[in-house]
Parts: structure tokens; sequence; C-alpha cells
């Protein structure tokens, strides 16, 4: 190997770590052999002089246990008060985690990393605590001891005797930015346990007498130097790794430890934890589930923490599945270039692999160039009461109805025997067998094999209606039917087994389909939450929720919260927390296990868009990796769709946001234009009156003035077009609809534009039978206002403007109509739409509101108005009215004229 | 010209407005007396014993319908409301409350004198409590003594209640009256509130009465308000 150039993965990775330890608190563990060695003392110095040095330090929790010397170096250093936790009757004073975050010095101080939180407190151990500190930028120093490393507890339980139920995972330590060995000689610190400098607690005295022996600590001390130097190792690899160092870059071990559904499987996590640390090697626990395999609950308890146990280590964890576990281990070992294999040595009597084959030798045979170690798999503690024989109980009936099968079989061995032999009477009741097999249980199979035997030896065995049998021979033909009876039942279950798997599966993902279908055709958060929660409950059974990320960050309540799932304020911190931290919480896991419910969080690409919470029964059955697996995939499909949810809506919510902005400016520059012309000319013609010396003709003075007056009632319909407008845009418009006859705003409308239709004649039809209609007349009138100032102004002067109107179906329709050029083709609706002018118009045109205000007010009123082009040229605008019933009573019917 | 023109109180707050006007007035030899608030207004009303009041319906101190109102306690001076547009049940409150005819903003100085001769004359005919036997503007005569009507040269026949609705809009020529007003005069005090009934007649005495009942010369609508009979 003469390259020099760093391996980029491994840069990358380093990149990566140092990007998190940037943002990240640096951890530091003072590391001892045992209790006594002085961490606590060196790590309040060490305090002390940060301190003094101006370091903003703060103690969040330091445990002096009555020592006057740590009491001294805790002087003059802030500490947090704790935090009491009622439990059992005992108060307990916790370290405040919440305090320490909001606190937010430089620097704390945290003792005794391995300690168990107290029932109730937020996560289960101080270590999580704090990871969480860390997380937050906190610098954090803490001390720790050998025993309580996770990798390390058997060795330290085989000798010492004591088994150390506190432990951290190995990582914490790995991602310790800095090690310091507080260390101390084994002689040293027992005249320091005599000096009563060490501190024992009353209620351990005997177990703490067996642990303080000279030879334990000899050995623990080298442990924790052990331990040390290993990471001073590591560091210098690192360093070699760094600077293109290669010459001990081992061959890419990889380690795979196979553990079953047993408590043994813990002892072998921790010794492929210790060679993977040893061969520096990636590791992977693998897990091979055999379909419709009964395990006991308390064997998927030790397997659920075994697996929970490897990630903690460091390791990768796997679950496959399959009948043969030699096969699919070897199959993972072959596709993930696995080096090595760890197996347990076999706990089962030998003559099962005699029988049917032993894993272990299937195992080693095919494994080629792989190395298989197999690790003793002794049970830590006694192995739990085994559960009854796996299988399901068969039913009464099924026994009923095996024996029914195998009484046939006799009845019809009766001709049978008549004409044929006693070898074909056995294969009679073989077909019994074999169908009872095929079809029931174990049990029943069995039960019919020897109910079978005992009529086949009782009706035809020489000598024939007794038990006795003539010739020994028989004995084989029993044999053979029993071992074909066991045989075929033991096929048939594993096939049904199989089966069930395979249905458990489709259930599965019948079930994610369904729910992901249901997403695709579902419009809006609201609805997305509603299909997510119901497949959730229908799926896992326990009442769910989906909780999305508010605008403040925390969780929001969905409206509407149904009954079985009652939110109150620890569930919601629980799930507040879930969506802070992109972890899993609540019932079942590490962190706030005291919680009702379980906190998924729902993780889409851009970040996590809220949680799912469900609220188990039976918080234990969602440790199965296999249920677990299937909640992370609905939670997953939910993210998605609901982030693509969010992004529509925002999408949506910002062409909004144009079109208004659009309108906006349009607006402006309309009013800007459409004012400011009036008003130039107004100006203009006012400061050439006022400046004039007498050099104006009579006649141009009244031009002056003529143009002053026109322009400002021009301004005028403007401003009251634009009031109109706001006054339909805003809703503000309120129609005081009276019955009347149309004439009345059809005549007020003409003469209000009596100068302005000057060069139109206009043509008025209207039928001397049209009822009265009910309309606000005021606003009728500025519709028949707009209509008619739209046709002058777009008309060349000459052409004749007709109004009419007729009644159909309960409504009266209103005809405005003109002989101008018409209106664009295809633009016959547009020429409604706001600031609409037709192209190419002069500036005389005006804003382009009248004939949306028409609308508007037409509208309001319940009626229709459109637009179109005349057969002979022109355009025509139509509006309708509803009649809306009879006028009310009192009223004479319109009379025509005599 | 010995004979100095009638007295102008007018109720206005805009500074500009008050200007227009009093130039405006100024010319057509009318005395013109301001009032910048309700308060100011009333006081000058009692004071300067005015023969008109313009009053302006947006007064920044008072309801222009309740100085109306007050106004009418102890004064019959005519009494023209100005306001703005879109506010048509201001000008209706305002003439039920006993003003006598009203003018919409922006309005020009023609209009406005029109308004004022015709409330004048109204007011010196109410106080001579002198009628006119015959009333005629332009093709339309009304023979209140004979109780007849013609166009141009052809009499028309009315019903009595076409009849009654005629001469309650002649009696106050010129002047608009609400419908309220002309249900009253016309059906009695209990019939306020049928106002269809009143449109209906009118058509139909527009049908007789006008050219082009759709384009009408003498019985014109006021929008939102009520009726006002041309007397021009």
């Amino acid at each position: 190997m003469t390259e020099r150039r760093p391996d980029p993965e491994a840069l990358l990775a380093q990149a990566r770590a140092e990007e998190q330890r940037a943002t990240r608190g640096r951890l530091k563990i003072f590391f001892g052999a045992s209790p006594g060695v002085g961490k606590t003392y060196a790590m309040l110095e060490e305090a002390r002089a940060k301190r003094r040095e101006g370091v903003d330090v703060v103690v969040g929790v330091v445990e002096t246990h009555g020592r006057a010397e740590t009491a001294t170096l805790l002087e003059g250093l802030e500490v947090l008060p704790r935090r009491a936790v009622e439990y059992r009757g005992i108060t307990l004073h916790e370290f405040d985690l919440d305090a320490a975050l909001a606190r937010r010095p430089t620097l704390i101080l945290v003792d005794e990393l391995a300690h168990t939180n107290a029932p109730g407190s937020r996560h289960t151990r101080r270590s999580q605590d704090v990871e969480e500190l860390l997380a937050a930028g906190i610098n954090v120093s803490t001390t720790l001891n050998v025993q309580h490393l996770e990798s390390l507890n058997d060795v330290v339980a085989q000798i010492t005797g004591v088994r150390v139920r506190e432990t951290v995972p190995d990582s914490i330590l790995d991602q310790a930015d800095e090690l310091e060995l507080a260390d101390l000689s084994a002689d040293d610190l027992l005249t320091r346990l005599r000096e009563g400098k060490v501190y024992v607690p009353d209620q351990a005295a005997r177990a703490i007498e067996q642990f303080f022996r000279k030879g334990n600590l000899i050995a623990l001390r080298e442990l924790a130097l052990r331990r040390t130097a290993e990471r001073v190792d590591a560091q210098m690899r690192g360093y070699m790794q760094e600077h293109g160092i290669r010459e001990t870059w081992p061959a890419g071990e990889r380690l795979l430890v196979c553990i079953g559904p047993n408590p043994a499987g813990a002892r072998l996590v921790r010794a492929g934890k210790r060679m993977a640390t040893s061969l520096k090697a990636d590791w992977v626990v693998l897990y091979v589930e055999a379909p419709g395999q009964r395990i006991s609950a308390s064997d998927r308890d030790a397997l659920v923490q075994n697996l929970q146990l490897a990630q903690e280590l460091g390791a990768q964890t796997v679950t496959v599945s399959g009948l043969n576990a030699a096969e699919e281990v070897l199959a993972y070992a072959r596709t993930h270039n696995v080096t090595k294999i760890v197996v347990g040595k076999p706990t089962h009597p030998r003559w099962r692999d005699k029988l049917f084959g032993s894993m272990l030798d299937q195992l080693v045979r095919g494994s080629g160039d792989v190395d298989v170690y197999v690790m003793s798999g002794d049970v830590e503690g006694e192995q739990p009461p085994r559960g009854p024989l796996p299988g399901r109980p068969a039913p009464l009936a099924e026994y009923g109805r095996a024996a029914a099968v195998v009484l046939l079989s006799a009845a019809v061995s009766f001709p049978v025997f008549s004409f044929r032999s006693l070898t074909d009477v056995a294969m009679v009741f073989l077909l019994g067998v074999a169908l009872v097999a095929s079809r029931y249980g174990r049990g029943p199979t069995i039960f019919a094999a020897f109910l079978s035997i005992a009529l086949f030896d009782f009706f035809f065995v020489p000598p024939r209606f007794t038990f006795a049998v003539s010739d020994v021979g028989y004995f084989l033909t029993f044999g053979v039917m029993l071992a074909i009876a066991l045989l075929i039942s033991g096929l048939t279950l594993r096939i049904r087994a199989q089966a069930e798997t395979a249905r458990e599966r489709e259930r599965s993902t019948a079930a994610l389909y369904g729910m992901t279908r249901e997403l695709a055709a579902a419009r809006g958060q609201s609805e997305l939450v509603a299909v997510v929660a119901r497949h959730v409950r229908d799926t896992f059974g326990a009442p769910a929720l989906v909780l999305l990320r508010g605008s403040s960050g925390r969780p929001e309540l969905p409206v509407g919260t149904s009954p079985a799932y009652p939110m109150d304020e620890k569930e919601q911190s629980v799930a507040a927390w879930a969506l802070a931290q992109g972890r899993v919480a609540g019932a079942g896991t590490d962190t706030l296990p005291g919680a009702q419910g379980l906190y998924v969080p729902l993780a889409a690409s851009s970040g996590i868009v809220g949680v799912l919470g469900l609220r188990p029964l039976d918080p234990k059955r969602f440790q199965d990796p296999a249920v677990q697996h299937l909640l992370e995939r609905f939670a997953g499909q939910a993210a998605l769709a609901l982030e693509r949810a969010v992004l529509a809506e925002r999408t949506q919510a910002e062409q909004v946001e144009i079109q208004a902005e659009r309108l906006r400016t349009s607006l402006l520059s309309s009013l800007s234009h459409d004012l400011r012309t009036p008003l130039g000319a107004i100006t203009g013609a006012a400061s050439s009156l006022l400046e004039d010396k007498g050099t104006l003709s009579e006649a141009t003075h009244r031009e002056l003035l003529g143009s002053i007056l026109d322009e400002s009632r021009r301004m005028n319909r403007l401003i009251g077009n634009l009031l109109d407008m706001i006054r339909v845009e805003s809703g503000a418009l309120q129609v005081q609809k009276e019955w009347q006859p149309l004439e009345e705003p059809v005549g007020v409308a003409l003469i209000r534009l009596e100068d302005r239709l000057a060069d139109h004649p206009v043509r008025v039809h209207l039928p001397p039978d049209l009822p009265l209609v009910p309309l606000d007349g005021v606003l009728i009138e500025q519709v028949l206002i707009n209509l008619l100032e739209n046709a002058v102004k777009y008309t060349p002067p000459g052409t004749p403007i007709e109004i009419s109107a007729t009644t159909t179906d309960g409504v009266v329709r209103v005809d405005v109509a003109d002989r101008g050029p018409g209106l664009p083709p295809g633009e016959e609706t547009k020429v409604f739409e706001k600031f609409y002018r037709v192209p190419g118009a002069t500036a005389t045109s005006g804003v382009g509101l009248g004939l949306t205000i028409v609308r508007g007010i037409i509208t309001a009123h319940g009626g229709r108005v459109w637009a179109e082009n005349r057969p002979g040229g022109g355009a025509a605008f139509h509006f309708t009215l509803p009649l809306g019933g009879a006028p009310p009573p009192g009223v004479p019917a319109p009379a025509p004229a005599e | 010209m010995a004979d100095p023109g009638p007295v102008v109180l007018l109720i206005e707050d805009e500074p500009q407005m008050r200007r227009f006007l009093r130039a405006a007035l100024g010319n057509e030899s009318y005395r013109l007396v301001e009032a910048a608030t309700a308060r100011d207004g009333l006081a000058q009303a009692a004071g300067r014993n005015p023969d008109i009041i313009l009053l302006d319906l947006g007064l920044p101190d008072g309801d222009g319908i309740d100085l109306t109102r007050r106004l009418r306690e102890w004064s019959g001076t005519p009494i023209i409301v100005i306001s703005a547009r879109g506010q048509e049940r201001d000008k209706v409150a305002a003439l039920d409350a006993g003003a006598d005819d009203y003018l919409t903003k922006p309005f020009g100085v023609g209009e406005l004198l029109a308004r004022m001769r015709v409330a004048l004359r109204h007011a010196a005919r109410a106080a001579g409590g002198h009628e006119e036997p015959v009333f005629t503007t332009g093709e339309l005569r009304v023979d209140l003594e004979h109780r007849r009507v013609f166009v141009a040269a052809d009499e028309v026949h009315l019903t009595p209640t076409e009849y009654r609705l005629l001469v309650a809009l002649v009696r106050h020529a010129g002047k608009v009256l609400t419908h309220r007003h002309l249900l009253r005069e016309v059906w009695g005090a209990h019939a306020t509130s049928q106002t269809p009934s009143l449109r209906v007649h009118m058509a139909q005495l527009r049908h007789k009465l006008e050219r082009d009942s759709a384009q009408p010369r003498y019985l014109l609508t006021e929008p939102g308000v009520g009726y006002r009979l041309s007397a021009d």
C-alpha cells in the first residue's frame, strides 16, 4: 500500500463529525477504575481553574457524599438547584435539565454519567440528559467509572462478582472530545477507603466489601487504563488518517453477530462489540426471524432489548426472515462483505442436530472464506421458565374431526380388507392420517396416528379383534405410520406458518398501500391528517392522532380532538419533545416512558412536519422490530403527504399573493394615470385663466372653463366607480330591493346621461306588460349608466343604442345593445374583469372598472350578466334580474296607457 | 335694485365649498351668512332670520338631520340639504325631517340657483296662502279649479288616485317629494309602506302624461328618494 492519499470516505465522515462538533458542546469525561479514585475532585478542580479564566461554569449536579474536601471545592461555584421528584413517597433530588438548558452556561458539570433518573424524568438515563445538553451547544464535564461501560459490563461482573445495573453505551465514550483518567493505585485507594474518604452507601455495604478487594481493584485499574489507551490509539489513528498516514490501515473487517430470541444474546452482542473494537471493524447484529415460530413474551422482550443494546453499542441491527437460519446468515454475509461471523454455542440437546441437522454445522460448511467464531452462549442469571410448547393449541373440535376421519378410514378398510391385503388397509389408514395432518395441528395428527394404529391393530392385524400382535413385523408398520404422520404435520405447519407470515406481510403492505392511496386522493392538510389517524388506528389497533408543527414550532392540537385520545399537558410536552428532537418518545421508549402515548416524528425531506401520536394498549407490542418498522413506514408516508400538502398550500398562497400584487400594481398605475390626467387638464386651464393678462379671447376663456368642468365631472365619475368597486369588492354592497317598474331606473339613467348621449339615438323597448321587478333602484341605475357609457365610449357617434327588456322563466332580461365595432372575439367574458380595457383603446376610455361593477351589482341581485357580439355588428350586454315570486299584496297590476 | 337680495345662511364646514358658494351667490345679489358648525348655524338661523338655509349634512359637530328637525320646531325657512353621493338614506331622512330639497355634491351653480329659486317661490306662495288656479309646465297643463288635465291640446282622463298624486306634485312643483310624503298626502297617514303601489300609479301617470314614459320630461324620479315634478 503505497498510496498516501487519505481515504475519501473516511475524510467525509471526519468532515461530518467535525461539522457536528462545531455546533455541539464539547464532552469531557473524567474516567476512573472505581469509586474513590478522585474523578469528581479532578473535575471540580478543573472547573475552578476554568472559572478563574473567566469561563461561565455552572454545577449541574455534583454528589459530595458528605466529603469535606469535595464540598470545599464546590464553594464559589454556581450550583443549579435540583429538581424534587416524588417517587413512591420518597423525594428524590434530580438534575434539572430544563433549568440547565434555560441557564445556558458555557460549561456545565454533571457528575455520574451512568446515573439512572427517577421515574417521571424526561429521560431514563442521565447520559441522555447530557446528550441533550451537548446538542444544545453546552460543554459538559462528567465522570464515569469503567464498570459502567456497556461493553465491559460482563468482564467487570466476572472480575468482581458484582453486576452493575447502571450502564452507558460505549458510543458516549467514543464521542467524548476529551477523556481524562483519574488514576490511583489499589493500595492508595484502599488507604483512602479505610480513612473513610470513599463514599460507601450503607445498604450495599456487603457488596461494596466484595467489590473493593485488592485483586478487583487492580483488574479494574487495568481495564480503565486499557480503555483509555485504546482511545489514545484511536486518536492516534485519527491523526494518521487526517494526515494521510496509511501504514497501519487495517483491511476492512466486517463482523456479523447472530443472535436468537433468548437472553443469551446480550452476551454475544457485548462480545461482538469487544471484537469489533479490537478489530476496528464495522459490525452488524443480525436476527433471523423464522416465519410462524412461536416465541414466548419474555424471549421476545429479551430479543428487543438485545437489539437495542446492539444499537447503543454502535452496531447496525438487521432483522431478516427465513426458515433456514444458516442460509439467511450466509446470504447476508455474502451480500454485505462480512469477514467474520459470531454465533452462540448451541444450547439444545445434540439429538436435535442429529435429527434435523445443525445450524452451526451448515454455517461453518457454507461459510467459505468467512471466519466463524463460536462464543459461549451462557445465559446470564437463571433462564426464564420456558413457555408451553409453541404451536397453536388445537381446539377439541379438531380432535373430534380427526377421530371421525380415522373412523371413516376404518369403515372403508372393511370392504378393502375383504378382497385386498393388509398392506392396502394400512395405506387407507395412512391416507386418513395424512388427511388429518394436512388440515389440523400436530396434536390431532398424533392423536389420529395412534388411533389409526389402535384400530388397525384391533380390527385387522391378526389375531383380529384383540390388541395383541402376532407378528413383530407389524410394529414397523406402526412406526412408519407414526413417522409419516409427524413428517406431514411438520411440513403442513411450516407451510401454514409461511402462509401466515406472507399474509401478515400482505396485510401490512395492503394497509400501507390503502393509506397511501387515500393520501393521494385527499385534499388539504386537515383531510390528510384525518386519513393518517384513521389508518394508523385501524392498522395498529390504537387511538391515533397527528399533530402538525404549528407556526410557533410547537405541535398544534388538531381541531376536534377525539375523546379516545385526550391530550393533556404532559402528553403535549412529550409530543413537543419528539417534534423538536426528531426522535421517537413516550410509552415503550427510553425517553419519557411515563407518557400514555407513543410519539413518532413525521420526518419529511424538508424537516419534521409533525408528530404521529398513538395510545397503545400494549406498549410492548411496539418494541417488536416488525411493528416498529411498519409504524415508521406509515410515519414516512404520512410525512411525505403532509409535506406535499404544505408545499401545495404555500404555492397556492403565493399564487394568490402574486395575483393580489399584480392587481395592486395595476390599480395604482390606473389611479395615478386616470386621476392625474384630468387633474393635469384642470390645473393647466385654471392657471392659464388666473395668469391671463387680458390676452385670451372670450371664446378661449369659455373653452378653458368648459374643459375644467368636463374634466372635473370625469374625475367625479372615476372616483364614483372606484368607490363602487371597493363596495362591491369588500362585500359592503347592500342591495335594498323594492318592487318597481324597470322604467324608473332606465329613465333616471337616460336623464343623467342626457348630455353624453346627445350623439347617439337611444331606443327603449320596454313592453307595457312588464311586471314590477324587485331591485335596488340606485344600483340598477348605476348598472344602466355604466353600460350606456360603455356603449358611448366604444361606438362611433351617430350609431344607435337600444335598451330592451323581456320576461322569461321568472327573470327579467335587460339588453343594452349598440352598433359599434363589437367586442374582440374570445374576450366576451374578459371584459368583465377588473382593469380590462379593449386593446387599442384611447386614454379617455377609463379605468376599466365599469363592467366589473356591473357584474358585482347584478351578482348581488342574484342575476347574471354576459356580453356577446350581435349578428349584423355591434356588442350586446345582457343582464337578468330574478323576479322572485309575486309582488307584495295591494299593488295594482300595471295597466297599459289608455 | 334698492331691494336688498334674500339672506342665505350657509352651514358648511369646508372652506373651499364656502369660497365657491360665496363667489357664486355674491353674483346673484344674495346676501350670504356663513356658519362652519351646526351650533353656529343654529345661532345664526335665530339671529339673522335668513330667507333660505343651505345645510351640509356632513358637519363635524352634529347631525344635519337633527339640525333640520330643530330648525323646523320654530322656523318655516326653506332648507336645502347638500350631501355627497351614496347618502340616499340621509337625504330621505332630512327631507322627512322637514328639509325642502337636496343637492348632491358635486353640483353646478345653475342647478343650485334653480333649486333656490323654487324653494323661495314656494315659501312666498305658502306665506301668501295664494294658489295659482292653473299650473303649466311644458305641454302639461293642470287646471286645479276645474280638475282637468291637458297634454298640449288633448285632455287626459285620470283616475281619482292619479289625479290626487298629480295635484300633490303640482303643489310642490320643482321640489323633491319623498315616497313617504306622497303616500301620506295621497293615501293618508296609514299607507306609508305602500311604496310599490305609489310606483305603479306613478308609472301609469307617466304613460298618460309623458310622450316617452321611459324618458320622462315632467314626472322625474329622484333615485332612492322620491319624485319631483319638473317646474321649468
